[in-house]
């Protein structure tokens, strides 16, 4: 519990800096306001309290205090209000040639697509240095993009577009929370932004699944979505080992055989207690409402290559998820 | 604000006795009519401020949707409208001669104005259910079979120009597109129209239900030049929900009836 | 003290007639008030069972106690049941209801039967409201934000819709009562300038309930007609607009939050002059300043939705607006602390909630400019910063004045006093356990923890179990009192009509009241806090 007791976010954005600069003087002056407060109830508390013999003094008011004590605070909120009007203008200006993501929020994740071809799903990879402007819509609900390290939200609000831009200052890995409550799921549409070096953005980008690889995406989901966790490939796990399924009879805890087509898997993926393998409990997650069909494409895709010849076809070659050495099985 | 001037306690058990209507908190009739008539017009604003809030999304989405609130409002019966508008004046006039023959102390005079008053109130109520009942035919009632754009409750036909679909006439894709979009958003209209003009009758129902006490109250001769409180406030009510009507007519009935080019 | 023969035997409100008959269809306004008591406290608890849901669940970063499906349906319930069915009637309904009258001279509210029909109406809302809550509940946050309240949520939206939108006719008959009674109740030579502040602040929630309470009942009816008949207002998939939703829910939702607090400034106002045996200092910027923040509380509502997808241009006039409206709120708290200067201070139970209000809820209001300034805001909204600042002014605002006065008042109410020394260690306990369940959250906000996450990062775990031991001291806080007011009833002290030899009206009658308050009709001839003329209350001590 103790491992990790931040106090203070990291300050990863060109505008943290004056975030937390305008929220410092915030912090000060509510602090001294409030220790001027305490102290002075305490100082009169204390000072007149109930004694024989003192009687209280009656006083009806001070028009001077009361024209001090409206205008100064007036003042000094004023000074607040200009602060963060500024840098909320700033917020929302984004500047000309920002490099542009577009971000598909739904129940429950973040889809995100750069301009380059890459697409990422809750997770969200720039630059060190270089202006980011999000574009974002929802496919259902409201949501809200949130990266506490930048000092960044916006809500992403279905039928629109909203956007907000940032640019990172500092490598690393940050939150991306949703921050607009949107049912079930809602603290669980959380990701990452991945700040990198420059070069090293670079190379994630050329080296990385390019978008198209429909079995690549799947294979990426398959890490994502913890499904490598049971089905795996190196030892018996919990789930039935998938190399070499797709195409296979499969039979069933009910006594039924079935052939793993594209529906079977699918299936098993939505609503995974409708068929259930035999020798198997039945403890896989069910997924309906977490992927999209364009994610169950990919992972039936990925699927469907784990029972490809380890030479392939082109353009699809099998695929085996990284650090494990795939064994046939029939 | 009336302080009442200093009454002794005997005082106000004899009046309290002799006016049965006077409430035993309040130290005379003045008081309690004034009250009455302050807590009516308070309850008023309430009601403003409740039709306020489906006024203000009918403005915004006006503003956007201009075209097809234009040619729903179109849809509507102008005459059957307008009847309905004066039956509702025609409602509050006959109120208002109520209260007047209750500061007359004509007991029979009241008992006529308030029976004309149900009478027009329930003609109203009539005339809004046939409206109704024309638009469930024409499918422009949303959920229930609902369309504008063929069949019987077709808005495009003569709008063309208004709706924007003579330039996408040629277009396949943009017109199937357009035409669902007219669909949309003149749905948002009519359930705008029902919401707003069911909250109307629902207003005036309870107001009829109100008008059958006032009106028995009169007959059994309650209301005196010196004590007609009840039908003040219920006429003020009355009237209130009369200027509701007032508003809404020209808002939902004659947003755009020039004669179509 | 030997309770008297006479005192015994006589006639006040309570023992006037007997019987649940007399009760349930009572039109005397302190029988409706403690009608009232009873309910909001039922529903108190259930508010409070849904909080320690809430934080028993957020003591691990996992979601290992509820399913995400309770969790959600935990906080939108106890954001629905504080808000609607305990805090905004709280302290009108009970306190209101009683004193009002009393304090201008009246012998009723102006509708004793309406008043009694709000509370039945209360009651038919609040049945409803717990029908919904025990076959499935609601789970859409209290704020109903559509698309999901109108069409994603398969939980009980329409019916716990319809039991808040039940419940603003009972909040709007309160508010049209208390309208009436101030302008045309008074007694003679009552003149607006002489009337207790209480009168001045309640006056000033009922304009609220009566011009905003209808705007949310016909919000709540178009998000059920739209979730019933599929309407589309809402759903920008048809033209509709999500966020106009939020604009009409907020023009209400925010004069609702003056609504909670005014009343408790209300009690403040009347303790602090007695408890300091002074006028309040600058009585006439105090009153002002009440009508002051219901205008201009009108007027702020978008600062909700500063990142909600609203124009730039309108965000900062927004934010300007809500600047504004913190500084009545400021010179009242100054005011207050005024009072005391040169004054003759005491140390009693309504006191210490006395102060524990004025500084937790300067931490509370303060921690609002942060909210209003639009780029912190960006950062901070919708995560804990905002549940702790709300909870602040809410509780350590609200909550401890509706308590400060339900002490300060209870000799009145029951004719018993309270035991002072459990009093005040209830305060203290309240006060320490507040702190320390909320003070953490302004960090976790800061540090970026959302709002309503059933399940969160491992790192924020710290602040989290702080919180939650913070919130099991405020609990008993909050159980001590209801503890020994009952005892007080069969065993306290009997009080007499003024213990605390305070000024209003209210301490001349008798401890209980009678049924008509006065016997004679009484006539106004002093200021407000006349405290020159009024002796010693004898010295408070810490009796059993």
């Amino acid at each position: 519990m103790f491992d990790n007791f931040p106090l203070w976010p990291a300050a990863a954005s060109s505008h943290a800096f004056w975030e937390d600069t305008l929220y410092i003087f915030l912090a000060v002056v509510c602090v001294v306001m409030t220790l001027l407060i305490f102290t002075v109830v305490a100082v009169f508390a204390t000072k007149y309290r109930r004694r024989h013999g003192r009687e209280a003094t009656q006083i009806e008011g001070s028009l001077l205090l009361e024209i001090g004590w409206t205008v100064i605070p007036l003042g000094i909120m004023m000074v607040m209000f200009v602060g963060g009007a500024v840098l909320y203008f700033h917020m929302r200006t984004p500047p000309r040639d920002a490099a542009e993501v577009y971000v598909v929020a739904k129940q429950w994740m973040w889809k995100l697509q750069h301009t380059e071809g890459q697409s990422e799903i809750n997770e969200l990879h720039v630059p060190v240095g270089r202006d980011v402007r999000l574009i974002m819509t929802s496919q259902d609900v409201i949501h809200s993009f949130y990266v506490p390290a930048f000092r960044v939200k916006m809500d992403v609000v279905p039928g629109r577009y909203t956007t907000m831009w940032f640019r990172p200052i500092k490598a690393g890995t940050y939150h991306l929370f949703c921050a607009q409550y949107c049912g079930t799921m809602h603290s669980g549409m959380i990701g990452q932004v991945v700040v990198m070096e420059p070069n090293d953005y670079q190379a994630w980008m050329s080296g990385g699944p390019v978008a198209g690889s429909l079995a690549q995406n799947g294979q990426a989901l398959f890490q994502q979505l913890g499904c490598s966790t049971c089905h795996r490939f190196d030892v018996q796990g919990r789930g039935p080992n998938l190399v070499g399924l797709f195409g296979k009879p499969v039979q069933l805890e009910d006594g039924r055989t079935v052939i793993a087509d594209e529906d079977y898997v699918r299936e098993s993926i939505v609503n995974s207690q409708a068929k259930v393998v035999s020798g198997f409990k039945p403890i896989m997650p069910i997924f309906q409402g977490q992927v999209s069909d364009e994610q169950l494409n990919a992972l039936v895709a990925y699927v469907k290559s784990l029972s490809q010849a380890p030479a392939g076809q082109a353009g699809t070659p099998a695929l085996a998820p990284a650090g494990t050495q795939p064994q046939s099985t029939k | 604000m009336s302080d009442s001037p200093l009454v002794s306690d005997a005082q106000l058990d004899v009046e309290h006795h002799d006016r049965p209507e006077l409430r035993h908190h309040f130290a005379d009739v003045e008081q309690q009519r004034n009250a009455a008539s302050l807590g009516m017009w308070w309850f008023l604003g309430t009601e403003i401020m409740f039709f306020g809030g489906m006024f203000c999304a009918y403005l915004i989405y006006r503003r956007w949707y201009f075209p097809e609130f234009a040619s729903a409002s179109r849809s509507l019966d102008l005459f059957v409208g307008s009847f309905n508008t004066v039956v509702l004046i025609c409602s509050s006039l006959t109120v208002a001669q109520a209260v007047r023959a209750a500061q007359l102390g004509n007991r029979k005079l009241q008992v006529r104005m308030l029976l004309l008053t149900l009478v027009f109130g329930l003609a109203f109520l009539g005339i809004k259910s046939y409206e109704w009942g024309n638009k469930y035919k024409e499918h422009h009632i949303p959920t229930f079979d609902y369309n504008v754009i063929s069949g019987e409750g077709d808005l495009i036909k003569g709008n063309e120009h208004l709706l924007g679909i003579d330039k996408v006439q040629n277009d396949p894709v943009k017109l199937r597109a357009r035409k669902a979009e007219i669909q949309q958003h003149t749905k948002i209209f009519y359930s705008l129209y029902f919401a707003l003009t069911g909250m109307h009758a629902i207003h005036m129902i309870v107001g009829v239900g109100i008008f059958i006490c006032i009106t028995w109250m009169a007959h059994k001769g309650r209301f005196t030049p010196e004590y007609h409180t009840p039908l003040e406030i219920a006429g003020l009510y009355w009237h209130f929900v009369d200027i509701v009507w007032i508003y809404l007519f020209p808002l939902l009935y004659l947003i755009d009836r020039k004669p179509t080019i | 003290m030997a309770t008297l023969a006479v005192s015994e035997e006589r006639k006040n409100y309570i023992n006037a007639e007997y019987g649940i008959r007399s009760w349930l269809f009572t039109t005397d306004h302190k029988r409706i008030a403690l009608l009232y008591l009873l309910s909001i406290t039922a529903f108190f608890f259930i508010g409070g069972f849904a909080a320690l849901l809430i934080r028993l669940e957020l003591l691990t970063p996992a979601g290992d106690l509820l399913s995400a499906d309770a969790y959600n349906k935990a906080f939108t319930m106890h954001g629905q049941v504080m808000v609607f069915f305990f805090l905004i009637p709280s302290i009108p309904a009970v306190l209101g209801n009683f004193l009002i009258p009393i304090m201008i001279g009246a012998k009723d509210l102006a509708f004793p039967r309406i008043n009694l029909i709000s509370w039945y109406i209360y009651i038919i809302a609040g049945i409803l409201y717990i029908h919904c809550l025990v076959t499935g509940g609601v789970d859409t946050g209290w704020t109903f934000y559509p698309t999901f309240s109108t069409q994603f949520s398969n939980t009980k939206v329409i019916e716990a819709g319809l039991a808040i939108f039940i419940s603003g006719f009972s909040s709007i008959l309160t508010g049209l009562n208390f309208v009436v009674t101030v302008h045309r109740m008074r007694a003679p030579g009552m003149t607006w300038s002489r009337l207790p502040l209480f009168v001045w602040s309640h006056y000033a929630t009922s304009i609220i309930m009566l011009l905003g309470t209808p705007v949310i009942a016909i919000t709540l009816v178009l998000v059920v007609l739209e979730r019933a008949l599929n309407l589309g207002i809402f759903d920008p998939t048809r033209g509709g607009d999500p966020v106009l939703f939020q604009h009409l829910f907020w023009f209400y939702s925010h004069p609702a939050v003056y609504i909670m607090i005014l009343p408790s400034m209300a009690v403040i106002s009347e303790i602090v002059p007695c408890f300091s045996r002074k006028r309040v200092f600058g009585y006439n910027f105090v009153a002002i300043s009440s009508i002051a923040i219901a205008a201009i509380g009108f007027v702020v509502w978008a600062h909700h939705m500063f990142v909600a997808g609203i124009s730039l241009y309108s965000a900062i006039v927004f934010s300007f607006l809500s600047f504004l409206v913190a500084v009545p709120s400021a010179v009242k708290v100054f005011n207050w602390t005024a009072t005391m200067y040169k004054g003759s201070v005491s140390f009693s139970t309504p006191m210490l909630y006395a102060f524990g209000f004025i500084g937790l809820f300067t931490i509370g209001g303060l921690t609002g400019l942060f909210l209003a300034t639009l780029g912190v805001d960006v950062h901070v909204h919708d995560t804990y910063f905002v549940i702790a600042h709300f909870h602040y002014v809410m509780v350590g605002g609200a909550v401890m004045g509706y308590l400060g006065g339900m002490h300060f008042w209870w000799p009145k109410i029951s004719g018993k006093m309270y035991p002072e020394g459990w009093g005040r260690l209830a305060a203290l306990i309240v006060f320490i356990g507040f702190n320390l369940t909320f003070f953490p959250q302004f960090i976790l906000g800061y540090l970026g923890m959302p709002r309503r996450y059933w399940q969160y990062p491992p790192e924020y775990q710290v602040l989290n179990v702080l919180s939650t031991a913070g919130a099991t001291i405020l609990a008993v806080g909050y159980l001590l009192p209801m503890v020994y007011l009952l005892w007080s009833l069969r065993y306290g002290k009997p009080a007499e009509d003024n213990p605390w030899k305070a000024t209003g009206l209210e301490w001349t009658t008798s401890s209980p009241p009678p049924t008509f308050n006065f016997d004679e009709t009484p006539v106004v001839t002093q200021e407000a806090y006349d405290y020159e003329n009024m002796p010693l209350p004898e010295e408070v001590t810490l009796e059993r």
